[in-house]
C-alpha cells in the first residue's frame, strides 16, 4: 500500500465491522446438526433401556440406578449424553440471547447466568457419573440403602 | 392510472371492455422528522380505484389529489428498480407490483415502511445501513490475471450455476422481512448473502475465498435461522434461503 493511497471510495472502503476470522460460528453450526443426531439416538437409547427393557419403569430405583452407573459402558453413554446435551443446548440458547437481547448489558448478564449453569450442570454431573459410590465406606447403616447388605 | 380515459365521452364506448372500480382505504404508517414532536401515526385515506391499479397508483393518486405531504420512494414503477419495497398487508412487497384487488380492497390495506431500518419520512427509510452490508461483500468481479482482448467466455452450465441470485434488485424487502436482522441489524441480512452467491458461483470470479471469509463473520452467514421469511419475501423469486444455504456448504466444504 503505497502511502499516497488516494481515498477510495466505497465498495473498496474497509470494512467497519470487525472481523472474528475463525471458523467458530462455523464448527457450532456443525456441530449443532452433528450433536443433534447423535442425542436422537443416546436418549432414545437412554428411555428405550430405562422403560421398555426388562421390569419397565418399575425397575427404576436407586438400586438400578446404582447398578448402570457401575458399568463403564452406561458411564460413557451418560457421560455422552451429559456433554453433548448440555453444549447443544447451552448453545442454542447462546444463539436466541444473541437473537433477542438487543442491550449489551442484558447479553452478558443473561449469557453469563448460562454460562455458570452450564459449568455447574457438567462439573456435577460428571462428578457424579465417575464418583458415585451406593456405599461409601464408612457411613452409618441406617443411611445406606439395601443393595449394601446383599 | 392506467386504463383510465380522461375524455368523459368515451365512457359510453369503453363500456364493453370497462375496468370495474371500486374504493379502497389505505392505512399508512406515517412520520414527519419535521413535527415538532416527531411520531408515528396511522392515517387512513380513501380513495376510487380500478381493478388494474397496484398499491402504488393508489398512493399516487393519495399523493396528487389529497395530501402532497405523502412521501414514499419509487423509480421505475414495473418491479425493477426496487425502490418501493414496503410492508403492505403485513408482508414485504414491491408497491409497484401489489394489485389492490389481490389484497382485498373490502378491508383497509395497511402500508408500512419496511422494518429494520431508520424510518426517515413516512414510507422512506434510510437505506445506508443495506447497502453498507452489500458493498462489504465486494459485489464486483475479482478476475486476476492479465486482461484478455475478449469476453471472459463462460458456458451455459456455468452461468446457470448462479441464475438464480443475478435477478437480485436490491429492493431490501427480503433483509428488512428477516426477523434476525430487525433485532440488532448488526446481520449481513439475505440481500448482502444473495449477491455475494452471485459471485461466488460464478466461474469467472477470483474472489471467493475472500467473500466467504468477510460472510464466515460471526454476523454472517451463521446467524440465518433459516427462517424462510427472505424468501417469501422476495419480489424477484429468488430461493434466497437456499442461495444462502449454498453459501453455508461452501464455508464447510472450504473448512475440511
Amino acid at each position: 500500500m503505497a502511502a499516497t493511497a488516494p481515498d477510495i471510495a466505497a465498495p473498496r472502503a474497509p470494512r467497519n465491522r470487525r472481523t472474528t476470522r475463525t471458523n467458530w460460528e462455523l464448527y457450532g453450526w456443525l456441530f449443532m446438526r452433528a450433536s443433534g443426531v447423535l442425542l436422537l439416538i443416546l436418549i432414545f437409547g437412554h428411555l428405550f433401556v430405562n422403560l421398555m427393557t426388562g421390569d419397565g419403569i418399575q425397575q427404576i430405583d436407586f438400586a438400578f440406578v446404582a447398578g448402570k452407573l457401575s458399568s463403564p459402558f452406561w458411564q460413557t453413554w451418560d457421560l455422552l449424553m451429559l456433554w453433548l446435551a448440555m453444549i447443544h443446548g447451552t448453545n442454542g440458547v447462546r444463539t436466541i440471547i444473541n437473537d433477542y437481547a438487543e442491550r449489551i448489558g442484558t447479553r452478558v448478564v443473561l449469557k453469563s447466568a448460562l454460562y455458570l449453569a452450564f459449568t455447574i450442570t457438567v462439573t456435577l454431573g460428571t462428578l457424579v457419573i465417575f464418583t458415585f459410590d451406593p456405599c461409601p465406606p464408612g457411613s452409618p447403616d441406617d443411611l445406606l440403602p439395601a443393595l449394601c447388605f446383599d | 392510472m392506467t386504463a383510465v380515459l380522461e375524455n368523459p365521452e368515451a365512457d359510453a364506448a369503453t363500456e364493453v371492455g370497462a375496468v370495474p372500480s371500486f374504493d379502497v382505504t389505505l392505512r399508512v404508517r406515517r412520520f414527519n422528522p419535521e413535527a415538532d414532536e416527531p411520531e408515528a401515526y396511522w392515517e387512513e385515506f380513501t380513495v376510487t380505484a380500478y381493478g388494474t391499479d397496484r398499491v402504488l397508483d393508489a398512493l399516487h393518486k393519495v399523493k396528487w389529489e389529497t395530501d402532497g405531504s405523502l412521501t414514499f420512494r419509487r423509480s421505475c414503477a414495473h418491479g425493477i428498480c426496487g425502490s418501493d419495497a414496503m410492508r403492505i398487508n403485513g408482508r414485504n412487497r414491491l408497491a409497484c407490483k401489489a394489485l389492490l384487488k389481490d389484497l382485498d380492497p373490502a378491508k383497509p390495506i395497511v402500508v408500512e415502511p419496511i422494518k429494520g431500518l431508520p424510518v426517515i419520512k413516512d414510507l422512506v427509510v434510510d437505506m445506508e445501513p443495506f447497502f453498507a452490508s452489500y458493498r462489504e461483500i465486494m459485489p464486483f468481479l475479482v478476475a486476476g490475471g492479465p486482461e484478455p482482448s475478449a469476453e471472459r467466455r463462460q458456458s451455459p452450465a456455468e452461468r446457470e450455476r448462479y441464475d438464480d441470485t443475478t435477478k437480485c434488485i436490491l429492493c431490501a424487502a427480503c433483509t428488512t422481512s428477516c426477523p434476525v436482522f430487525w433485532t440488532d441489524g448488526q446481520y449481513f441480512g439475505p440481500a448482502a448473502i444473495v449477491n455475494a452467491h452471485r459471485f461466488i458461483f460464478d466461474s469467472r470470479d477470483e474472489g471467493g475465498a475472500q467473500r466467504l471469509e468477510i460472510l464466515n463473520d460471526k454476523e454472517g452467514v451463521w446467524r440465518c435461522r433459516t427462517v424462510f421469511n427472505c424468501s417469501e419475501a422476495c419480489p424477484r423469486g429468488i430461493e434466497v434461503t437456499k442461495a444462502i444455504q449454498e453459501v453455508k456448504r461452501a464455508m464447510i466444504t472450504r473448512a475440511f
